[in-house]
């Protein structure tokens, strides 16, 4: 019993987080809530009996791949100070 | 000055006007949520594409999605209950890998014996799956590109960001300590595949992760000093040729009904279960190397 | 085959796992149509693949009996989970990475390029550099 309702409350918080993901603003804020989310996922397999998935999940899903979105973001970034750099340089205006 | 709502309705239609804004104060403010960059040049296009962004759009958004969720519930009444063993999913397949699962391939985790014997041709094939993807990050976030007048690549200049991890002190303090055990704890999971959770998927998740905290922490220089593209290439390519290699001795073996020289030897020890435990590694060092790979190459467009 | 509406709402209160993984699999969809921020779309992506992977796991899910590792030399089938999804989802979770990593890298490509994350202002530009 008591685990179907902790299975139950982390089902929501994952409809949660991916309802939030899709709303929120803020492509950073996005990210992190989809760490989250994958997070919660890791637990839920756990709690499905397959704790290799488990495994897998916390370290690729949360990990790996929030890492490779920030950096993506951060990239993103640097092409918009490059190009702000660019703009305020003096003599490069016509 | 005021328009009249047929004014506005037109305004709405050409794609300067939004019904759900009050002034271009407002516009200008939600732009600035997005990223979209400082091309003044985006703005009118961008002002076009606020006309869709209202609040209908998130209305028709929402309502697809219900109406997709509630034809796709539909098919749930002819699913089968949840988590009956009279399911059809649990047949004869899943009684054989449970039942004589251990005694032929010698794993105690099922699904290892599982995914690197019964079905290691998949396994293979997601190993060149990950090459591939190495490979096409490496074509698409290549920086070095632009060489100079004598044929040698330009390298890109790495700008330091908001937060420098590696002037951090206790960022350093903590990494110190934490890095060697992630290292010890992903080699656990990594060698330990056929024995408890884990294997090479999530091992070399758990070393690549490693890895880039190294990376992070330390500067990406002596991270490259150490593992340099040279090494990484000819690593993933001796263990991508030792897999297949190793697995077509056994497809041969078992399809000519030969007896293979390798023993599954006695389940629970460490040296046993015959191939899964260096196929592990393999999927490991590669799984490794390319989510280091991915990092260094989203991080300064190169390994070295 | 269900009579009632009664009959409705308890079928899918037992099978309440394949209910939020349907859920899942909607907003990602939702969200990888619907919204026009590239990244956000890879998101939607994500969310749509584990989605599928919650209604494959809970599929090989069986009430009261534990993971496939074989503990104390019980090889008995009625002790063990169907430890097939768990394999095929094992290979998913790693190939959606790589996926993830080559739409990234593209996504930043396409920046470079357009300076936009936004899919209808990248199709505009490059509309304006054909007939340029």
């Amino acid at each position: 019993m008591l685990r179907e309702i902790f299975l139950l409350l982390l089902l929501a918080g994952l409809i949660f987080c991916a309802v939030a993901t899709a709303v929120s603003r803020r492509l950073m804020r996005t990210v992190i809530i989809f760490m989250a989310y994958s997070l919660i996922m890791s637990v839920v397999w756990l709690l499905l009996e397959a704790p290799d998935l488990s495994i897998t999940e916390a370290a690729v899903g949360a990990g790996v791949t929030g890492i490779l979105f920030y950096l993506a973001l951060r990239r993103i970034h640097q092409f918009d100070k490059d190009a702000a750099d660019k703009e305020n340089e003096p003599g490069e205006r016509e | 000055m005021r328009k009249s709502f047929l004014q506005k309705l037109s305004a709405w239609y050409k794609g300067s006007y939004d019904f759900t804004l009050k002034t271009a104060d407002h516009m200008d403010a939600r732009m600035a949520h997005e990223y979209t960059g400082k091309e003044h040049k985006l703005r009118e296009v961008e002002r076009k594409e606020l006309v869709f962004s209202g609040v209908l759009y998130n209305i028709l958004c929402v309502l697809f999605c219900l109406i997709f969720i509630g034809v796709l519930l539909w098919s749930v009444l002819f699913l089968p209950p949840h988590g009956s063993p009279d399911n059809p999913a649990v047949n004869e397949v899943m009684e054989r890998y449970v039942a004589a699962g251990m005694e032929e391939t010698g794993a105690v985790n099922t699904v290892a014996g599982m995914i690197l014997d019964y079905r290691a041709f998949d396994t293979l094939g997601e190993s060149f799956v990950l090459f591939t993807a190495v490979c096409a990050v490496t074509i698409l976030m290549n920086n070095t590109k632009e060489s100079a007048a004598d044929g040698t690549p330009i390298p890109m200049t790495v700008k330091p960001g908001i937060v420098e991890y590696s002037k951090d002190n206790i960022v350093r303090t903590v990494s110190r300590f934490l890095i060697p055990f992630i290292f010890v704890f992903g080699a656990y999971v990594l060698l330990n595949g056929h024995l408890s959770p884990g294997g090479g998927f999530s091992g070399g998740a758990i070393l690549g992760s490693a890895l880039i905290l190294y990376a992070m922490v330390y500067g990406e220089d002596r991270a490259a000093a150490v593992f340099s593209e040279r090494l990484i290439k000819t690593v993933v390519l001796i263990s991508l040729s030792f897999y297949a290699i190793a697995k077509s001795y056994s497809f041969f073996t078992g399809a000519n009904h030969l007896k293979s020289i390798i023993s599954t030897g006695t389940p629970g020890r460490i040296l046993s279960a015959g191939l899964i435990l260096p196929l592990n590694i393999a999927v490991g060092i590669v799984v490794c190397c390319t989510m280091y790979s991915f990092y260094m190459y989203f991080r300064r467009g190169r390994i070295q | 085959m269900f009579t009632s509406f009664e009959d409705l709402w308890v079928h899918l209160a037992d099978n309440y796992i394949v209910v939020v993984s349907i859920i899942l699999f909607g907003v990602g969809f939702t969200t990888l149509l619907f919204s026009r921020n590239l990244l956000k779309k890879v998101v939607g992506l994500n969310i749509m693949d584990t989605g599928v992977y919650l209604l494959l796991v809970s599929m090989g899910f069986i009430d009261g009996r534990h993971a496939p590792i074989i503990a104390n030399g019980v090889t008995d089938t009625a002790h063990y989970i169907n430890p097939i999804p768990s394999g095929l989802v094992l290979t998913g979770i790693v190939v959606s990475v790589s996926v993830t990593a080559i739409m990234l890298s593209l996504i930043v490509r396409l920046y470079e390029k357009y300076h936009s994350l936004n899919l209808d202002v990248i199709y505009e530009l490059r509309n304006k550099e054909e007939h340029v």
